[in-house]
């Protein structure tokens, strides 16, 4: 279980998307369970091989994920996940 | 009839022209803020499509069926499980490049072209594409030494051509790779590279490792095709059998990226120069559409309305285009020009554009 917070930029696309808990024991089950409520979110967070896209990161306790392929960092009780977009020029 | 509605895809938004009593004006704005980086209409649907290359969501598709009032989406097609761009290479979608209708006998069909090197195909009118393997395996893609990038990290499909007189009949163009062609409706590919160069490779007359930077038929004799080639202009007369250079290192037209051709007249096409691979901006700093009437064998610069001093634009291989005498093109600084006589004179529509990627003429039904 996580409380998990959005880059707001992602609000353009997901405009009820806000701070919440959500279940889950490691990164990847946390964002499953963010697609049940938010169809189609997975698409814009991983490509489609399932891995973070190049320029979005995810801190889990402020420190970046380890895994970003399979997602596989655990999760705790409490935890914050923070979902953001990498910086870009332009 | 003349199309009174311009699309201008761009790294900002999608602007959409109207014509009206004479005069043309901005009508909306679609996607602001968003790089833009394809658009098409399906003129046998009115349907307008829209590619997206977000800078950190990754490619997505939209689509408007009521010209631009209300858009949907579709799922971003993907590559197949386990197949892979380069051995040990996982193939990821990097952008979609071209989409292109089927003919008038499969109203289903539609056409895609990625990057990397990838020709999708959907059967349902755009709302699934699957990869079409028969290119994907063709024994050409997987060797770095026929299919690579250019300007851009892994090979890309920029132009896909049906055949209006036969569907099953169809053209890609792949930089880098070249030109293919299909007889069969995509089910067998062979390259149609004979007589073009590619004077950066140590045979520059390989089978494949061309850079085709734009590609037109005429749809009238669909075995006359232009193309503006990374090393020059060239035209095949024989549907891709033989392509013959147009045109000279030190000619007022050579290296460029935009092509546009006449509807009817084989003999006539235009190109927008820059000057060089190494010097990418106008041609003496001056603007000017470079027209042949004649198959290529004269061109002449047409430069009435264009800026003549310290212009640095060059326009894209998707960002020019003819529909009747009207013709359009913008630039990599955000100017947009306007012809309504073939390209004899050019008015400037807007002159602080984002960067223009593409332009598309067409009518509200």
């Amino acid at each position: 279980m996580a409380i998990v917070s959005f880059t707001t930029a992602l609000k353009r696309f997901f405009p009820d998307l806000n701070k919440k808990i959500f279940p889950g024991e490691n990164v990847a089950e946390v964002l499953a369970e963010v697609e049940k409520e938010f169809p189609g979110i997975s698409e814009y967070l991983l490509d489609e091989q399932g891995e973070l896209r190049k320029h979005i990161n995810i801190f889990l306790r402020g420190e970046l994920i380890a895994d970003r392929v399979e997602l596989s960092d655990r999760v705790g009780e409490q935890d914050e996940v923070l979902v953001f977009q990498a910086l870009s020029g332009g | 009839m003349q199309k009174e509605i311009l699309l201008v895809g761009s790294s900002k938004g999608l602007i959409v022209w109207k014509h009206h009593q004479g005069k043309w004006d901005i009508q909306d704005v679609h996607f602001r803020g968003f790089p833009v980086s394809l658009v098409y209409v399906d003129e046998r649907t009115q349907t307008w499509w829209a590619g997206i290359s977000h800078r950190h969501w990754g490619q997505k598709l939209h689509f408007s069926k009521d010209f631009g009032k209300s858009w949907d989406s579709i799922p971003t097609p993907t590559y197949p499980k386990g197949s892979e761009y380069r051995k040990g290479k996982p193939a990821k979608l990097k952008k979609i490049w071209s989409l292109a209708a089927g003919g008038v006998n499969e109203p289903e069909v539609l056409w895609m072209g990625t990057e990397p090197g990838g020709l999708f195909k959907s059967v349902d009118g755009g709302k699934s594409f699957q990869l079409v393997e028969s290119l994907w395996n063709h024994p050409s893609r997987m060797d770095e030494n026929q299919w690579f990038g250019a300007g851009r990290d892994d090979p890309f499909m920029h132009a896909i051509i049906v055949n209006p007189q036969d569907s099953r009949h169809i053209y890609i163009a792949v930089s880098c790779a070249g030109i293919f062609e299909s007889k069969d409706g995509g089910d067998s590919w062979e390259a149609r590279n004979n007589g073009l160069v590619a004077t950066y490779l140590p045979n520059p007359r390989a089978e494949v490792g061309h850079d085709p930077h734009a590609l037109e038929m005429n749809p009238l004799n669909p075995s006359i095709i232009w193309q503006q080639n990374h090393c020059g202009i060239f035209r095949t007369t024989d549907g891709g059998e033989e392509w013959k250079q147009l045109s000279q290192q030190e000619g007022i037209a050579h290296y460029g990226f935009a092509l546009a051709t006449d509807e009817k007249d084989p003999e006539k096409a235009w190109v927008i120069p820059a000057i060089s691979d190494e010097e990418r901006v106008a041609h003496g700093l001056s603007l000017y559409v470079a027209h042949t009437r004649d198959g290529g064998k004269n061109w002449e610069a047409l430069r009435e309305g264009l800026p003549q001093e310290y212009c640095f634009d060059i326009v894209f291989r998707h960002a020019f285009t003819k529909a009747g005498k009207h013709m359009a093109f913008g630039t990599t600084n955000g100017n947009l020009f306007l012809s309504a006589n073939e390209g004899q004179s050019w008015q400037a529509l807007h002159t602080h554009l984002p960067r223009i990627d593409s332009v598309v003429f067409t009518e509200m039904g």
